[in-house]
């Protein structure tokens, strides 16, 4: 039925977007590893062949002289994102358990006005939050700190974490309650011991959202911390400028979304062997 | 009974709460300082009436950042929606390196956009990135690409599209692999070629996962601002700001506070009311077309 053709037409088309998903990465994986004159003499691609590498790149984002020092930032995002996904992910989970499973009516106010109030949260534009926060935060003395950027972040996680959480928990057979309920089990003991175990998929999904979000901020980062609290997108993006130094860029860059590739490929591996599958609907 | 309805709160509370509390202040803030003429010589909560109101409404800066969002929104989902439903339908069928597509197309959208724009600008450099010297090499000549509005634009565009459409491939990817088989083999029996087959089985059948794909992606882009900071700084001139980032400059970089709350709450109350029409639309129109 097909041309003959067409599998030339797909692989052509497929090779050309793979290009183009990998060229950003080749592009500054490659300038790491030159040094000033490599990038002012123009674009080149192949080591050695065009240029000779060198590990001043590397060397500058690690302490060298100056460069920028990438390992504070990169303890304060990992701490924000890990404290923000924390929290949000057990609010949001109790709090999806609880929409998913008990009625609520308040007045003319529903279970799905609730979710809907939650999930809404996510068409907030951040600078419409941003003044205040600042006024706020400068109030309670949380301006320019880490628990300040925590509670500003969990603003934008626990909307993901309920919106993954109900519809996971809706997936899951209301007998799990009922039998832990029969055996005598309290509501919350029969949340933590029945429900939990058998909610990983969906809380890897909820928390890979969480850790993404949370580690991709920069808006918040950038008009809430100053000098004390600097985030890894903040630091990388204080090196950006329209002319070298892209070696220190480039490696700060690739140090910047190395964790995230990491937890692209192993989410890939989780999607593959179907671990996810009830999760990813 | 009583014990569980306790509980239920109990379980809904804590995270109600804190969302209410990290959200509905800092709204109620914002409008208490939208009335108000709070700027970097004036750090006060007076009442000036509705002042900040007119003077945004003879702001050209602002609406001008309104209607580019509109188009650059609307465009670069449009564009993010057709490459990645060919590319769904590209390896739909197909089993053999579906580990690889998927890989391929979980990392731009994982990566950290801001991080991701810094290595853009690079490439867009006008003299010393590959993004002109691949155009050389294609017998072309080079574009300034960000130092002169159209180019901007379009480079912010191209970010956007490079991160963004992996998305939309893997939604409209889950949803074609969970498409009912009866329809084809109807098609095929009746004996359709592929693109009567696309447009009267496939396309009808994935019209929800598009409108949610679709609607979902319209609320991100319309929060666009840090790729502008970053790429291009809304420059030049102005022809690249959105409201996003033009809000950050005069509510924040200058103080103007109180102006800054003003268009924050017509820019908010702006893109709930168009997200809102648009899904109402959306959604008509596609139901219309299921029901034909």
């Amino acid at each position: 039925m097909r041309s003959r053709l067409y599998p030339v037409f797909k692989y052509t088309v497929i090779a050309l977007w793979a290009c183009f998903v990998a060229g950003p990465f080749f592009w500054a994986m490659t300038t790491s590893f030159k040094n000033a004159n490599a990038v002012q003499g123009g674009p080149t691609y192949i080591p050695w062949a065009q240029y000779k590498p060198t590990l001043t790149g590397w060397r500058n984002i690690f302490g060298g002289a100056g460069g920028i020092d990438v390992i504070d930032p990169f303890v304060n995002s990992a701490i924000i994102t890990v404290a923000a996904s924390a929290i949000s992910l057990a609010l949001g989970s109790l709090a999806a358990y609880a929409l998913s499973r008990y009625r609520f009516k308040l007045g003319f106010i529903k279970n799905s006005d609730i979710v809907f109030f939650f999930v809404s949260q996510r068409i907030m534009p951040p600078v419409v939050l941003v003044i205040p926060f600042f006024y706020l935060l400068q109030w309670g003395g949380l301006l320019d700190s880490i628990p300040g950027l925590v509670i500003v972040t969990v603003a934008l996680l626990l909307p993901i974490a309920v919106w993954v959480m109900v519809d996971f928990f809706n997936g899951i057979p209301r007998e799990i309650d009922e039998m832990a309920m029969l055996d005598g089990c309290p509501p919350f003991q029969t949340f933590v011991r029945a429900i939990l175990p058998n909610s990983l998929p969906g809380l890897t999904v909820a928390a890979m959202f969480c850790a993404v979000f949370g580690w991709n901020d920069f808006f918040f980062a950038f008009r809430l911390t100053f000098t004390e609290v600097q985030t890894l997108p903040q630091a990388v993006v204080a090196l950006n400028s329209s002319i070298p130094p892209w070696w220190t860029l480039s490696a700060a860059a690739l140090f910047g979304v190395a964790p995230l590739i990491l937890l692209a490929l192993w989410v890939e591996r989780l999607l593959s062997k179907g671990n996810l599958s009830g999760a990813v609907r | 009974m009583d014990g569980l309805r306790r509980h239920k709160s109990m379980f809904l509370l804590p995270g109600l709460l804190t969302l209410f509390l990290i959200i509905i202040f800092p709204l109620l803030f914002t409008i208490r300082v939208s009335f108000s003429g709070w700027n970097v010589s004036n750090p006060a909560m007076d009442f000036i009436g509705g002042a900040n109101y007119t003077a945004m409404l003879h702001d050209s800066r602002f609406w001008a950042s309104i209607t580019r969002l509109i188009l650059l929104a609307g465009g670069t989902v449009l564009i993010q929606y057709v490459v990645g439903f060919g590319m769904a339908l590209l390896v739909w069928r197909e089993t053999r390196g579906r580990r690889l597509w998927r890989v391929l197309f979980l990392i731009p959208m994982m990566t950290t956009p801001v991080v991701m724009a810094a290595i853009w600008q690079t490439i867009f450099h006008e003299s010393l990135g590959p993004a002109n010297d691949l155009l050389d090499m294609l017998g072309l000549t080079g574009i300034p690409w960000l130092t002169e509005s159209g180019p901007a634009l379009v480079a912010l565009m191209t970010v956007e599209v490079w991160q963004w459409t992996p998305f939309m491939f893997l939604l409209l990817l889950a949803g074609l692999l969970s498409l009912p088989k009866e329809p084809f083999m109807a098609a095929a029996i009746d004996g359709a070629g592929t693109w009567r087959t696309f447009w009267k089985v496939t396309f009808p059948l994935m019209a929800p996962v598009s409108v949610a794909a679709v609607i979902i992606r319209l609320i991100e882009a319309s929060k666009l601002s840090d790729s502008v900071y970053v790429l291009t700084s809304g420059g030049p001139g102005s022809s690249t700001e959105t409201p996003g980032y033009y809000l950050y400059i005069q509510g924040l970089r200058d103080q103007q506070t109180g102006y800054g709350g003003a268009m924050s709450l017509t820019y908010l109350v702006l893109m709930i009311v168009t997200l809102t029409v648009v899904a109402a639309l959306l959604t008509r129109a596609f139901k219309l077309k299921g029901d034909s």
